[in-house]
């Protein structure tokens, strides 16, 4: 027997609701310890880079528009293009390059 | 009243980019959907509730077994455990003072993307300006969901292609300017990208699941570099 859909629903927005929950209702003071205090300051960074490379290399159709989208967002980003630019531009190189190759 | 607009304002334009990357990833999200037999609004109501890709995939692989709703349960704790790890860092950001409301509402929305472009602003964290980047995201996620169960291969494949790059673009967008002449940083990006890739790599490491790469690598790498770099109190401009 199938279980029920909506069940199943729910059943995992609700654990996954928790998740991010409860961190924000139980750490609700300042930490002031250094250690921990540096700890989520580079949470951030870490985590966005290992989520960028490699996956970026394989969301496209293929490595060389990977690698267009990957040069292009990295050269705005570094002269300060707002999320959209940096976003929209790389998503446009992709393309381009994809209908080169 | 401008303390809640223009923040608002703020995150919808910087939502954009996450709507489009969330259309191409819930696109296929929707097709896969639709192959594991789920109705157009039992798709998109998974998706309205649950905002999380891995997640998403993972319970319709499960759904597809007859899994135990605790199955279901562990299985969504497991995928889904580094916004665990995304909540604490931003709890940081909240004012002290910041009411139960906010909490919960934002709670909803913690995503890797809104994570990351909200985690990163400059100052406190302003609930609205993360109610901004979930008015344009959210709807995304839901759109990308339905046109794929009900349209299937119809957008060319070439446009999902493309847009499935914006979500990283966005990514480097939010690392790249604040390591720009800070060596400490720049450093800790490289190595944490330059680990990702070898684990991707080798052979035993390369079964660890995204989620779990994640949560390891982040804990080891960031864990590390504040042993050996503590962040002086003055560096709160985040």
């Amino acid at each position: 027997m199938r279980g029920n859909i909506y069940l199943y629903i729910l059943v995992m927005a609700g654990v996954t609701y928790l998740i991010r929950l409860i961190p924000l209702i139980f750490m609700r003071k300042e930490i002031r310890n250094v250690y921990l205090k540096s700890f989520l300051y580079y949470v951030p960074y870490v985590t966005l880079a290992v989520m960028t490379f490699p996956a970026i290399l394989s969301a496209t159709a293929n490595l060389w528009s990977a690698l267009a989208g990957f040069g292009t967002a990295l050269i705005l980003a570094y002269r300060g293009g707002s999320l959209f630019k940096v976003s929209i531009v790389a998503c446009l190189s992709v393309f381009i390059v994809e209908l080169m190759v | 009243m401008s303390n809640k607009i223009i923040p608002w304002k703020n995150g919808i334009k910087d939502g954009i980019p996450i709507a489009l990357g969330y259309f191409a990833v819930s696109f296929t999200f929707g097709i896969v959907a639709k192959k594991s037999g789920l109705t157009p609004f039992q798709a998109v109501f998974m998706s309205a509730v649950n905002l999380t890709s891995a997640g998403q995939f993972g319970a319709l692989a499960l759904i597809g077994t007859s899994a135990t709703y605790l199955e279901m349960a562990l299985t969504q704790l497991i995928i889904n455990l580094r916004y665990c790890l995304m909540s604490c860092s931003l709890s940081q950001k909240f004012e002290a003072g910041a009411g139960w409301p906010h909490r919960f509402l934002v709670a909803f929305g913690v995503t890797d993307e809104i994570f990351g472009v909200s985690v990163c602003k400059a100052g406190k964290l302003n609930p609205f300006y993360n109610y901004g980047l979930m008015s344009v995201s959210i709807p995304g996620w839901m759109l990308g969901t339905f046109c794929g169960v009900v349209s299937g291969e119809i957008l060319p494949a070439r446009i999902i292609s493309a847009l499935s790059v914006a979500l990283y673009g966005m990514f480097i967008a939010v690392i790249v300017p604040p390591a720009k002449g800070n060596k400490l940083l720049t450093g800790i990006i490289i190595s944490s990208m330059l680990l990702s890739l070898l684990f991707a790599q080798l052979p035993i490491l390369s079964q660890i699941s995204q989620g779990f790469k994640i949560i390891i690598l982040t804990v080891a790498i960031a864990g590390i570099a504040a042993l050996l770099f503590p962040v002086k109190e003055a560096a709160h401009e985040g």
